[in-house]
């Protein structure tokens, strides 16, 4: 994998995502190791991203890197008008590998051809990033052992959270079955259910959260966002119905796990943080693994 | 008295024919062949009745011959153009056009938030389907539907 971009989570064969998810295994046992001394890592977010910037700037610290690049394009040369392609080209010679955030969609596409370096695509629109796919499969793979025939529920905002996208195509190639369950207006697009239909994998829709979710090996919650619908009264009629509940896992199965790709507002009750299926903070902390080990196969050290 | 075949466009003696054209892509058709940036004697006919097109456009051109991989890229806009090569005043060859697997450089990708629409990058698509061509931006990954094709 070396010297290669990861642009989409499609840009990488089965097998290497999981020598990837192998790889996140050993740095969870060691985290902090020198493999990255002397190497100069960029991180240009163009659109802010706290969370996501200090996972992979934590990743580079833990193994020794330096950082060099800006949390928000008002401060860099942006904003004085600079093109993608002129300021991509530009820090690549500056660094060994590029890790960019940025609001245009195919940006980091495209940052990969004309970059000298590999570059990490940490979210471009509403498009790809590959790196929270990463993440998820691992935390699936951990929490259930195995990644085959698992069904998969997801939760909230399934027609614009990219998150749930990739993890449907990602998952797909182990057999999972998906339970979709969204208001009217946020449900999965049928270009998604098309896919799953020419794989010939079963999904199945849901209008709200039924005593089904007895059968859920994983449950995935995304945030309903108020800004997605037209009518404010939509809104608040759905509001509520996506807010997971400790009493709702009752009867849910011992090895059940909960994901979300945070931030957290209100679907999930704080009441289910204690449960030992609530697995949203530990998923957080396998993204810092997941990333030592992206960083290094890219630039080849592992 | 005998009905007489008048030609609307006269004859080439060596060259290529390129008819039914839509007449609304006459020059978009010239456009990606590059027909408004040759030597080559060129003529063309436009709004000419066509029993199956309605109203199709012919373009003739002395002295070019195309290769299929440039021929193909008209597909996007004429997918039933016919081309005849001819050859001393005959008709020695007929090809038809065939949508490509990929395109490079002739559609806008739909997506207004794509990297495509805001830099000099050139468009590229993979062609998800033929038969109503979709296309797969390869910088965004959204489809593009011919409905929502626009040439450049």
């Amino acid at each position: 994998m070396k010297n290669r971009s990861l642009v989409s989570i499609d840009d990488f064969s089965t097998e290497e995502i999981l020598r990837i998810l192998d790889l996140t295994e050993e740095f969870e046992k060691e985290p902090n190791r020198k493999l990255l001394e002397g190497k100069v890592i960029a991180t240009l977010f163009f659109e802010p991203s706290t969370r996501t910037r200090l996972s992979f700037e934590s990743a580079i610290n833990r193994l020794g890197g330096k950082i060099v690049g800006f949390a928000d394009a008002s401060n860099s040369s942006v904003s004085k008008g600079e093109t993608l392609n002129d300021t991509i080209r530009t820090v690549s010679n500056y660094c060994d590998l590029i890790v960019m955030r940025h609001p245009i969609e195919g940006s980091a596409r495209f940052a990969s051809e004309v970059s000298s370096v590999p570059i990490i695509n940490a979210g471009d629109g509403a498009n790809q990033h590959p790196s929270q796919t990463l993440l998820d499969l691992y935390s699936i793979r951990k929490t259930q052992g195995k990644l085959d025939n698992l069904n998969i529920f997801m939760v909230g905002d399934l027609k614009y959270g990219r998150t749930v996208h990739s993890l449907v195509m990602a998952m797909s190639r182990w057999n999972a079955t998906f339970n979709f369950i969204s208001p009217e207006e946020l449900k999965m697009p049928d270009e998604f259910k098309l896919y799953l239909d020419n794989l010939g994998l079963k999904y199945y829709e849901h209008n709200d959260f039924t005593d089904i979710i007895s059968r859920a090996d994983i449950i995935y919650m995304t945030r309903v966002q108020k800004e997605r619908f037209s009518d404010p009264i939509e809104y608040e009629k759905v509001k509520n119905v996506y807010v997971l509940r400790n009493s709702m896992l009752k009867n849910t199965k011992p090895d059940m796990r909960i994901l979300h790709p945070l931030p957290r507002v209100n679907e999930i009750h704080p009441d289910v943080d204690s449960n030992p299926k609530a697995y949203y903070f530990e998923q957080a902390l396998n993204g810092v693994y997941t990333r030592q080990a992206i960083l290094c196969s890219l630039l080849g050290i592992k | 008295m005998k009905e007489s075949k008048q030609m609307s466009v006269s004859a080439i003696q060596n060259g290529t024919v390129i008819d039914h054209v839509p007449a609304s892509s006459l020059f978009k058709v010239i456009q990606i062949l590059g027909l408004d940036r040759i030597d080559n004697q060129i003529t063309f006919g436009t709004n000419l009745e066509s029993k199956k097109l309605g109203r199709k456009a012919i373009i003739k051109i002395t002295g070019v011959y195309f290769e299929d991989e440039d021929i193909n890229r008209i597909a996007l806009v004429a997918p039933d153009a016919k081309l005849n090569i001819i050859r001393d005043y005959e008709v020695v060859e007929k090809k038809v056009v065939e949508v490509p697997d990929n395109i490079v450089g002739i559609a806008k990708c739909m997506n207004p938030k794509c990297i495509t629409n805001f830099e000099s990058v050139t468009t590229r698509f993979r062609v998800v389907s033929k038969k109503n061509v979709a296309l797969k931006c390869h910088y965004c990954e959204k489809i593009t539907t011919q409905e929502n094709m626009q040439i450049i």
